[in-house]
Order: structure tokens, then C-alpha cells, then sequence
């Protein structure tokens, strides 16, 4: 018998390693293996003709926590998520529920949010580039119309970022609505006929026995923005290369410039394995809070 | 697994099925212009032509949008041993590509007196950059100066003649102020994309320049220079001819283009593009001088990377030879506005026939007395990315221009002591 | 069509700032598609009255092989749906559903890369993909992604909710594993699978950086890259030839979601997605 459970236990761990076989092949070419090949370029000076590269510890951090443009961009980095986080997904259920009520012309006011979608973030960077542009851009155009003088929202420091995170704002939230739209269609409707019944308002309504039924939606909308935060960066290239004075310069944009424009490649992988230990310590955590909080389906 | 299988890789081998006269060498260049633009045409032709007149090299250009892109994909490429044995990159790349052992320089890859002839017959400001220790790293092709697009429509209007564009700083202003209406500014110098190379017209204009010929020591903080971002604030601030903020490098054809200014400084390479959408008539002079004329050169240089084996270096000569030819360069020229780089080439029958009927094509040649080379240093994107934010802070008005520059003057400091 | 939850909306005010708010976001695609039919001076000066014209759509469709670049981005989207679809199905359902030694540790280091994205790690990546000899390739594009720890995740999580029920069922009918699998946790994952897919497929669709290092050409650079190439602003936009390229591209979806949406969001209704 023990022989048996023994067999079973074994034959157990072969199939469940037989099924992770696959992935964890792949994890291990596309995020292990690099990973560590990063860290481990971290540790070297970069090498040049006069000094070929040699290790140096730690060296490459210390000059990174010297270095003011990174706190600045990681400064940027964490404004850009705690704008562009909160308020997309805000904006999604908002639409949604817009998109899911009896209004008029329903059909195009969804299509209308999820268009966004479609468009590449490299294409309609290149529209917004127009928008923003003062002078003769629709934005100031329209602004025009009204009395308003005219913006410079990507050539001045105090709008760069704010004008970048508008662009994020919009290519997610209509992306972000499809799936709280989804989820709406699932509420029962007789949940609403017994909140109408008890006298409850709407607003009530929405936030006592929507909100919480859209919980997990929610939750997995807000790793993909957080995703998203970090490495949505396409427009970044087209709209203020970062600038002025690296006013609107994200993270990953600064791991780019230190390996391509810099040929930095140890302080950008110094750069890239910060990135990774914050990311993996969020990640960490979320998913604790997820997997006690909620039951994910 | 079929779509495992490079494009190009089958491609070549149809090709070698096709013809029994296999190319012995093959060369992998990278060059930064947008595909399928008009642009490629004009060097997918000139390949053609190479490959034609030199049946044993094959040519597979690579074309990677800018310049930013093209080092990205020609460095990752480098790095990882994909084949790549020339490129088209920014001329100012050559010091941190010579610091990163990346490249030879061309008088290791000469052999005889015709080949020394050819790498001494290029214009000497466009040499400037590729220069460095006393051997030649980089071979002029996709180079430019700035130069004064100007409306003559608007300075008629303004009661101005349309023949004598500003030459000084205080003519800039004067006739600026003129141009400036409610409609339209009187001239806009862009901020954005490269906003060091226009400043550093600027500086030199004010009788400085920003750099040292070894590379080592910026002169950001000198009194000059400091004066030239005044002056480049005080347009805007003071004589109210410019915008506030930033002017957008990417929009400004365009605004120039919808009458938004009066006078634009761009690039040279933008020439064919505005003769080809002005619904105006339109004027290109050169930059203004205040102590002197001056602009600084800019654009692409061909390199050859270490990499590449001794057949290839020698194939990879031979190409860029051609490409510099005076008839390839005249065409080049033509067809995009950027300069002839070798006085030959401004001889030849086409471009003879060519600035005879459109003058204007001959303002960069002529400035090219007064150019200097584009700034570049030792860790030149450091230092030039510390420059265009003092720039930029300055003309948002977040520091004054004295202590903007002096800031990236210290950083500066920081960065090249250790080449020293 | 049938709609579960109709909710009259009230006030005409919120009607109104919904199409307000859809109009705004549509701007830009209606912009690019105004300015499209127009030269690039009318399109910049906004002059409503200008004359239309095809000109653009000319430039732009002879400048780049749209066709090429459409079919590179629906092949790769393909690509690496499935192939995440069964990667993390198998892992999933590993993590989720089989006991064994070592599970929890492997699993703390799948979490770990949830937020890994090639784009982070993308000098390491390209030297991976070129010793794999996957450079300039579709599956170059694709691979790192497949083994996406954020599906791996997901399924776990989806496949634990699963009645043991339904399993132990299946497996007294002599399902093998796999065949329980296949038979009990697939179909129950119905609405995290469409739920992922669209997530997956919007991501590639729009991905532009990792295929931009990995390609070098036309056979294998997608949409996203081509726009870019194709529009590349060394010297400066021409607003109208963009435009009329991104309406060319975005077309064919705008108009696929418009015409299969009530299909589309009834896809999410009966997959009962929450």
C-alpha cells in the first residue's frame, strides 16, 4: 500500500513537471536566464578601449543613486502611474456603465471608447503630436474658439508629463471598458428590481452591489494597467523624446537611452535590475492581497 | 515551423538558385532612412548600380527609420554577432564608437594613392567630425547644415525685401519684429529633437564654440555662450518674435509650411520636402552672423565596424566609394537636399544643371565655409543630453540661462575627467 | 439582442456627456480620418472647406507593403495567442490541480516575473533570440512572451475554482489526466480564456519596441513597426500621409468591431465572464 502511494505520489510529480516542462523552458530563456545575465552585467564596469570591463560590485548602484535624472524619472514613473492608473480604470467603469445604460446611440458610443484599441500607440502618437502642436493644432484651434490662448503642452515641463499621461489615459480606458462592460452584462437584473424595491437610490445601487460584484474585474484590470505603466512607453519616442528637461522621461525610456544612446550597458542593467526587484516585490505582494482577498474567477 | 524561416534568408537562397554567380562578400549595412519613402528607392537604386558594377559584393541594406533606431538595431546586432559591416549614423557617434572599439578608422582600410585620394577629397568642415586622433573614423554621405527658410510672400508684406534676408543678429530682430504678426511669428528656431545643434549655431555665431577639437572640454559656462541663450530666450521673451516654450523639431516644416512663421532654421535635408509643399514663394539664406557667420555641419557618416573581416573591409571601401562618387552624391543631393560632400560632386553635369535652375540647393555648399563640426565629445549623449536640457530649461524659463549652463557645465566636468 | 441589465438612464444630461465623452475619444481617428482626404497644408490648417482629395492614400499605400506588414501582425497575434493558450493552460493546471514537491518555489518564481517584460530585459533578450538563430522571425516576435506569467496566473487561479466534483468524475470515468483537463477545466476557463485572448491580442497588435529591435524586414516587421518606419520623423511630419496609413490599418478592425460588437460583448455574456 505505501508502496503504492509512493508510485502514485512519484507518477504525480513526473505529470506536474511534464506540464510545467513547456513554460518554464521558455521562462527560463525569456526571463530567468536574462534576468540573471543582467545582474550579473550590473556588476562590471563598462568596458571601453583605454579600461577593458572589469568587476566592480556594486559601483554601478551607487553611481545610479547619485545620478539625479534617475530619481527624477522614477519620480515621473510613479506620478505617470498614479495618474494614469486610477484614472483609467475609473474612466472604464464610467464608460461602461455609460455604454451598458438605454442612452441613444449606444452602439457608437461603444465603438467610440474602444476605438483606441485598434490604434497602434506609435499611430496615434503621431495624431496627438498634431493635436498639441501650439499654433495650428487642434487642441489650440478649438482652444481658439473660445478665447483661450494658445498651450505649448509638450514644450513646457509643467504639462509634458500631463499631456503624455492624457495619451495613456485614452488609449486604456476604452480598452479597460470592454471588460467591465462584460462584467455588467453578468449582474442579474432581479439584483436591481430588490435594490429598487428596499428604496434604494442608483448611485446606491452602483456602489453597494455593482462595485462589489465587479471586484475581480477590477483587480485584473489593475495588473494589466500596472503592466501597462511601466512598459507603455511607445509614445514617449514620438511626443517628447522625454523632454523638456527630461520633464516627461519614464523609466524604461531611461533604460534605453543609458544601452542605446549611451552605450551605458552596465548602468542601464543596473537600472533594468531595480526596475525588476520593485516589480517583483509589487508582484509579490498583489498577489497576496488577491489571493486571500478574492476568490478569482 | 515555415515561419521560422528569415524572409531573408530565403530570399537569398532563391537567389543563389537563381544565379551561378554567387556574391562572394556580403555586406549588412545599416541605414537610417524611413523605408519605403522615396528615399529608399533613391539608395535601393545606388545599391543596385554597386552590385551591378561589382558582381562579387552583395549589399543587403537594412533601412531602420532615424538614426536613433538605426544605432539601436546596428549596436544590438553588433553585440549579440549578427553580421553588420557598415553603417549610416549620426556623425557625432564617432568618438563613443571609437571609445567602444566598434570601428576602424578608414586609413587602416586604404591601400594605394588613388584611395588616399578619394578620403582627401571631401569637404573639410564635413570631414571635422569623423576625424579624431588624427585618423579618419567616418566618411561624409547624409550630411546637412542649418539653413534660414524664409517667406518672401511675408516679407513683402512686411515691406521688406524679399532678396536680403537678415545677415546679422540685429537684422533677425528687426525684420522679425516686422514679420511678427497677429497671425504670424516672425521666426522659429526648434527646441526639441536637437535643440544642442541650433544652439550651437548660435554660440558659434557669438564667436564661440561649444566644444574642444579633442573632444575633452565644453565651454558651456563662457560668457559667449551664455549670451547666445539669451539672445535665443529674448526672442521670445524680449522681442516677443518667437514663441514661448519649445518649438517642436518634428511640426515645424509643417508650421512653417501653413504660414505659422516667417523664418525657420531646419535642417538642409528638409529642402526637397518644402520645395516640394511651399504654396509660396520661398527663400533659403544663410544663418545670420552676430560675430561671425557660422553654422554647425550635421547628419550622417558611413563607418566600417571592426567586426567585419578583412575581405569585408575591403568590399565595404569599395562601397562607400561609390556611394561618395561624385555622380552617386550629386544624385543623393537631388534627391533629398542634403549637401554634395566632395567639392567633385558640385561639378558634376546633374547637380551643375540642378542649382543652376533652383539656387537655393547651393546655400549649404556656400556656408560650408563657415561650418564647424557638430558637437560631439567624449560620452557625447551624456553630455549632449545634459546640454539640451539646459537649453530647454532655460527657454521654458524654469532656470535662467546662466545657471542652466553652468549646471551642465559641471556635469560635463564630471563626465570627461575621466578621459583626460 | 438580449440584455441582461437595461438601465434607463435618467437624466438626458448623462446621455449627453457619454457622446460627449465618445466623441472626444474618437477625435483622433476622425481627425486622421478627415485630414486623410486632404493635403497636408489644408489638414494642418483645419480649413473644414478644403478640398477632398485620395492623393494621401496613393503616397501611403505605395510607400510600404501594408498588405504584408497587416498579415505579419495577424500571424504573430495568432502565433502568440496560441501559444500562450497552451502554455499556460498546461502550468496553470500544474500549479493548480497537481500535487507535487517543489510546486510552491516554482511558482514564487513564475510570480516573480509577472512584471519581467521582454521590453525590460531586451539587450539580454536580443542575444537569446540570436543564438536561437530567432532574428527577424515571427516566432523571434513571439517567443518571449509565451510563457506569459500573468496567464500562468490567471489559469491557476481559474482552474482552483473548479469543483473537485467535476474532476473526481471525470477521472472515475478513466479519464487520463490530460483528458480531465482537456474535458473538465478548459471549458469551465471559458470566460478567463476570452478574457486573456483579448488582452494578449490587443498587447501584440499594439507592441512596437521588442519587433522593432527584432526585425530587420519587410517579410516579418508587423504594423506597428512599419507605421513607425514609414513615418519616422527625422525631418518632419506630413500629417496627411500618416493619417491616411493609420485609416488604412485601423480600418479594417474599427470596422470589424463595429459590425460583430453585439456578437462580441454576447461572446463575453454566454462565456459568463465576472
Amino acid at each position: 500500500m505505501a508502496d503504492a502511494f509512493t508510485l502514485q505520489r512519484r507518477r504525480r510529480a513526473i505529470h506536474g513537471w511534464l506540464l510545467l516542462a513547456p513554460s518554464l523552458v521558455m521562462l527560463t530563456a525569456f526571463a530567468f536566464y536574462p534576468s540573471a545575465a543582467t545582474l550579473w552585467a550590473s556588476l562590471f564596469s563598462r568596458g571601453t578601449r583605454r579600461r577593458p570591463a572589469e568587476f566592480i560590485g556594486l559601483e554601478n548602484y551607487g553611481r545610479l543613486f547619485d545620478d539625479p535624472t534617475f530619481w527624477l524619472v522614477a519620480t515621473n514613473n510613479l506620478l505617470y502611474a498614479g495618474v494614469t492608473i486610477p484614472l483609467s480604470i475609473a474612466l472604464a467603469l464610467v464608460m461602461a456603465l455609460w455604454a451598458d445604460a438605454r442612452i441613444p446611440a449606444r452602439s457608437f458610443v461603444r465603438t467610440a471608447y474602444f476605438t483606441p484599441t485598434v490604434l497602434p500607440m506609435i499611430a496615434a502618437a503621431n495624431l496627438w503630436l498634431f493635436f498639441y502642436t501650439p499654433g495650428f493644432g487642434v487642441l489650440d484651434r478649438i482652444g481658439g474658439l473660445f478665447g483661450a490662448a494658445s498651450v505649448n503642452w509638450l514644450g513646457q515641463p509643467e504639462t509634458a508629463l500631463w499631456a503624455v499621461s492624457a495619451v495613456t489615459v485614452w488609449k486604456e480606458a476604452g480598452f479597460f471598458m470592454i471588460f467591465y462592460l462584460a462584467a455588467l452584462q453578468t449582474i442579474p437584473p432581479d439584483l436591481r428590481e430588490a435594490a429598487a424595491i428596499e428604496g434604494a437610490g442608483r448611485w446606491t445601487y452602483t456602489r453597494r452591489v455593482v462595485l462589489p460584484l465587479l471586484m475581480p474585474t477590477t483587480l485584473f484590470i489593475l495588473v494589466n494597467a500596472m503592466i501597462n505603466s511601466v512598459k507603455l512607453i511607445d509614445h514617449l519616442f514620438i511626443l517628447t523624446r522625454g523632454g523638456p528637461s527630461d520633464a516627461s522621461k519614464l523609466i524604461l525610456y531611461y533604460v534605453w537611452e543609458n544601452a542605446f544612446a549611451f552605450f551605458d550597458r552596465p548602468a542601464a542593467a543596473a537600472m533594468t535590475v531595480l526596475v525588476l526587484a520593485g516589480l517583483g516585490t509589487l508582484a509579490a505582494l498583489q498577489f497576496l492581497v488577491i489571493d486571500r482577498r478574492t476568490h478569482y474567477r | 515551423m515555415r515561419i521560422a524561416i528569415p524572409a531573408a534568408a530565403m530570399l537569398a537562397a532563391t537567389a543563389a538558385l537563381a544565379g551561378p554567380a554567387a556574391a562572394e562578400t556580403e555586406l549588412t549595412m545599416y541605414y537610417p532612412i524611413a523605408v519605403g519613402g522615396p528615399l529608399t528607392r533613391v539608395v535601393d537604386a545606388m545599391v543596385a548600380d554597386f552590385e551591378a558594377a561589382n558582381p562579387e559584393i552583395s549589399v543587403n541594406a537594412i533601412y531602420a527609420g532615424n538614426y536613433d533606431d538605426t544605432r539601436i538595431k546596428a549596436l544590438a546586432a553588433l553585440e549579440s554577432g549578427e553580421p553588420a559591416q557598415l553603417s549610416v549614423m549620426f556623425s557625432i557617434d564617432a568618438y563613443d564608437l571609437i571609445e567602444q572599439d566598434l570601428i576602424v578608422p578608414f586609413d587602416a582600410v586604404i591601400e594605394g594613392e588613388a584611395e588616399a585620394e578619394w578620403l582627401a577629397g571631401f569637404y573639410p568642415a564635413l570631414m571635422a567630425n569623423g576625424q579624431v586622433e588624427g585618423q579618419v573614423w567616418g566618411v561624409p554621405f547624409q550630411r546637412s547644415t542649418i539653413v534660414a527658410y524664409y517667406n518672401k510672400d511675408m516679407f513683402r508684406a512686411a515691406g521688406l525685401d524679399p532678396e536680403a534676408p537678415p545677415t546679422t543678429w540685429d537684422e533677425l530682430v528687426e525684420m522679425g519684429e516686422k514679420l511678427t504678426t497677429d497671425e504670424h511669428y516672425g521666426i522659429m528656431i526648434p527646441s526639441t529633437g536637437y535643440p544642442y545643434w541650433m544652439f550651437q549655431a548660435l554660440a558659434i555665431q557669438n564667436g564661440r564654440e561649444l566644444m574642444s577639437d579633442d573632444g575633452l572640454t565644453t565651454r558651456f559656462d563662457d560668457p559667449a555662450v551664455i549670451e547666445a541663450l539669451d539672445f535665443w530666450r529674448a526672442l521670445s521673451t524680449v522681442y516677443g518674435v518667437m514663441p514661448e516654450g519649445t518649438v517642436e523639431w518634428g511640426t515645424l516644416r509643417q508650421a512653417f509650411l501653413e504660414g505659422e512663421t516667417a523664418m525657420m532654421w531646419h535642417s538642409t535635408g528638409n529642402l526637397t520636402a518644402v520645395r516640394n509643399s511651399a504654396g509660396f514663394d520661398f527663400g533659403v539664406a544663410m544663418l545670420p552672423g552676430n560675430v561671425r557667420l557660422g553654422s554647425p555641419t550635421g547628419g550622417g557618416n558611413f563607418y566600417i565596424f571592426k567586426e567585419a573581416t578583412e575581405a569585408e573591409r575591403r568590399a565595404a571601401l569599395a562601397f562607400i566609394m561609390f556611394m561618395t562618387a561624385p555622380e552617386q552624391a550629386a544624385r543623393w543631393s537631388i534627391a533629398t537636399g542634403y549637401m554634395g560632400v566632395s567639392p567633385a560632386a558640385y561639378e558634376t553635369e546633374a547637380l551643375t544643371a540642378y542649382t543652376a535652375e533652383f539656387p537655393p540647393a547651393l546655400v549649404a555648399r556656400d556656408q560650408l565655409e563657415h561650418a564647424v563640426a557638430e558637437f560631439s565629445t567624449f560620452e557625447t549623449a551624456r553630455v549632449r543630453e545634459g546640454l539640451n536640457n539646459a537649453i530647454q530649461a532655460a527657454l521654458t524659463g524654469s532656470k535662467t540661462p546662466a545657471e542652466a549652463l553652468a549646471e551642465a557645465q559641471a556635469a560635463a566636468e564630471r563626465l570627461l575627467a575621466a578621459y583626460r | 439582442m438580449s440584455r441582461a441589465m437595461p438601465q434607463p438612464s435618467r437624466n438626458h444630461a448623462e446621455a449627453m456627456l457619454a457622446i460627449l465623452v465618445a466623441l472626444l475619444w474618437i477625435s483622433p481617428l476622425v481627425f486622421a480620418l478627415w485630414a486623410a482626404f486632404h493635403n497636408a497644408s489644408d489638414a494642418a490648417s483645419f480649413d473644414l472647406g478644403a478640398p477632398w482629395t485620395l492623393a494621401n492614400f496613393r503616397t501611403a499605400w505605395a510607400g510600404a507593403p501594408w498588405l504584408t506588414y497587416l498579415l505579419n501582425s495577424f500571424l504573430l497575434v495568432s502565433l502568440v495567442l496560441a501559444g500562450q493558450l497552451v502554455l499556460t493552460t498546461l502550468a496553470g493546471f500544474a500549479f493548480a490541480q497537481v500535487a507535487f514537491r517543489g510546486k510552491d518555489t516554482v511558482f514564487l518564481l513564475v510570480l516573480l516575473q509577472l512584471f519581467i517584460l521582454p521590453e525590460v530585459l531586451i539587450v539580454e533578450n536580443y542575444r537569446v533570440a540570436a543564438r536561437l538563430g530567432l532574428l527577424d522571425t515571427l516566432l523571434g516576435i513571439g517567443a518571449p512572451y509565451m510563457a506569459s506569467a500573468f496567464g500562468i496566473f490567471l489559469m491557476r487561479q481559474t482552474f482552483r475554482s473548479v469543483p473537485k466534483e467535476l474532476d473526481e468524475a471525470a477521472r472515475v470515468e478513466g479519464c487520463s489526466l490530460l483528458g480531465v483537463l482537456w474535458r473538465v477545466y478548459v471549458p469551465a476557463a471559458r470566460p478567463t480564456y476570452l478574457a486573456y485572448a483579448l488582452v494578449s491580442i490587443s498587447t501584440h497588435w499594439n507592441n512596437f519596441l521588442w519587433p522593432l529591435i527584432v526585425t530587420n524586414t519587410e517579410g516579418t516587421r508587423p504594423l506597428t513597426v512599419g507605421l513607425s518606419i514609414f513615418a519616422a520623423p527625422e525631418n518632419g511630419v506630413d500629417i496627411a500621409v500618416i493619417s491616411a496609413a493609420t485609416v488604412m490599418t485601423a480600418a479594417p478592425l474599427v470596422v470589424l468591431f463595429l459590425v460583430f460588437q453585439r456578437q462580441f460583448v454576447q461572446a463575453f455574456l454566454r462565456a459568463g465572464i465576472k
